[in-house]
């Protein structure tokens, strides 16, 4: 039995091959329906870093993330996670896991939904208050989430993934619809995750946000446009803020 | 399966009716309500005895019918069930979890059931009333299993609810209620035959008009078909989606 609590990212335990790597992705190919999504995508990410995944609404993102978490149905390709493949039951209570919409029981209280997702992982209890304290829904803690706004749903989407002592934390769009001070203070908190050794990949179509992450990566279509420091993309592509880099790609490609 | 998960399942499920007291007390007195009413219109007569056990037997399973199937689909529509099969849920601790909660309530509504039309209406049972309320159980579980497979075949709400008389109702037609099975048309007596609900009334019969009631063999192909049928509703819980 693996030890859960506050202590966030234990050290890397029998199984893993490679200890540096948190993510390995080879040939991936995604198709959803008629759809190509994914194809041939290649991805590596060390264990912990932030990384930004960003990129328009039906650029793949959230495909790539289910993929790494095991939910999604690959038609080619291999998907390894913490050394071993993506989705296998030893990975299910080392990485946390945000869907985009929020996914918490809206006839439950915030505190009780979390509750409940602890118990399943074998958590421990002190471990839900943290998690409360961590998107700041202290004050809405008893409140019925169906009674909530918007923003504070996704936040109690969020504290589940946050629950127990995920190593790799996989968030789609764990901002959105929330305030500047909220969204400030979450990426403080990736931040310090990623200073205690967890790995961190965080999708957005908010490209503003992307200059707090260690590492971004641009998807479009499936492929990788971009796969750079923030400061390295603006560099490279004479930009002065990720959008602007963002577009510069875009445009760079079309002219092709 | 890991009884951890399974537990925390069912005391959630049940949180979740606890915070919604209309369901829970039209699911608990529902039952007993309409078994008043039927022994009104019968003024308490011969015919209200003939078909009350049957009706025992009907409730529970169309009931926990409703309510799981469609607290399945929510779970499969709002994400949550991908959440819990991303964690160490096991497939069985879902269904045993939902099965666990609503045979809970299925023992309270069938004890409010059976007492009110025992104690109250003076419905005639020769066996013993344990049976009774063992079958009633039963049944709910039934009507559990048959819920939690519908759920992956419906995409909305409205779908789900269709379902009842789509696959209830013509199990109630055929039951026996109407006409006693074996003097219905020969192929739809077969059909009957194949039927859970069929015995489900049949083992009511049994312990209604028997002091020395053998239900045994009835709970027992009442039971094989609910694990069929959570069998199958495993299968349609799957970790990869599309």
């Amino acid at each position: 039995m693996m030890k859960y609590g506050p202590g966030l990212a234990a050290a890397a335990p029998p199984g893993d091959v490679d200890h540096d790597e948190a993510i390995r992705i080879t040939g991936l190919r995604v198709v959803r329906g008629a759809r190509v999504v994914l194809d041939d995508f290649d991805l590596t990410v060390r264990r912990g870093t932030l990384t930004g995944l960003l990129g328009p609404s039906g650029s793949g993102k959230s495909t790539l993330m289910r993929a790494i978490v095991g939910v999604q149905r690959v038609t080619a390709g291999e998907v390894d996670v913490l050394g071993l493949p993506a989705g296998s039951p030893p990975l299910r209570n080392r990485v946390g896991y945000l869907t985009q919409s929020p996914s918490v029981y809206g006839d439950l209280t915030v505190r009780e939904n979390l509750r409940y997702f602890a118990a399943v992982l074998g958590a421990d209890k002190t471990d839900v208050d943290r998690a409360i304290e961590n998107v700041d829904l202290a004050s809405h803690a008893d409140n019925l989430v169906q009674n909530l706004s918007g923003g504070q749903e996704a936040r109690a989407s969020l504290a589940v993934a946050l629950l127990g002592a995920p190593e790799l934390l996989v968030l789609d769009e764990p901002t959105v619809e929330l305030d500047p001070v909220l969204r400030r203070d979450l990426w403080e908190l990736f931040r310090r995750l990623a200073g205690e050794g967890v790995t961190l990949l965080v999708s957005s179509h908010v490209m503003d946000e992307a200059e707090r992450c260690e590492r971004l990566l641009l998807l479009r279509e499936g492929k990788l446009l971009a796969d750079d420091t923030p400061t390295g993309l603006l560099a490279r592509t004479g930009t002065p803020n990720t959008e602007r880099a963002f577009l510069h790609l875009i445009d760079q490609e079309a002219g092709r | 399966m890991n009884p951890r998960i399974t537990i925390a399942t069912a005391d959630r499920v049940l949180v979740q009716l606890r915070h919604d007291p209309r369901t829970l007390a039209l699911l608990l007195f529902v039952p007993s309500f309409l078994l008043t009413l039927l022994w009104w219109i019968y003024d308490g007569g011969p015919v209200f005895d003939q078909i009350g056990p049957a009706l025992l037997a009907l409730f529970p399973f169309i009931g926990m019918f409703l309510v799981t199937s469609v607290a399945t689909l929510r779970e499969r529509t709002s994400g949550t069930l991908e959440r819990l099969l991303s964690m160490p849920t096991g497939k069985l601790d879902f269904l045993l979890g939902y099965a666990l909660a609503f045979g809970l309530m299925a023992i309270v509504q069938a004890l409010i059931a059976s007492g009110i039309a025992i104690g109250l209406l003076g419905l005639e049972v020769a066996g013993p009333t344990w049976q009774l309320i063992t079958v009633a159980v039963l049944d709910a579980l039934l009507g559990v299993a048959l819920g939690l497979f519908v759920s992956a075949f419906a995409a909305t709400e409205f779908q789900v609810v269709q379902f009842m008389p789509a696959l209830v109702l013509p199990q109630v037609l055929l039951c026996g209620l109407l006409v006693p099975r074996d003097e219905l048309p020969a192929v739809l007596s077969a059909i009957s035959d194949v039927l859970p609900l069929s015995y489900a009334v049949d083992a009511m019969r049994e312990v209604q008009m028997n002091v020395d009631s053998r239900v045994w063999g009835y709970v027992a192909i009442i039971a094989a078909f609910a694990v069929g049928m959570l069998t199958f509703g495993a299968a349609t819980l799957r970790r990869r989606t599309p």
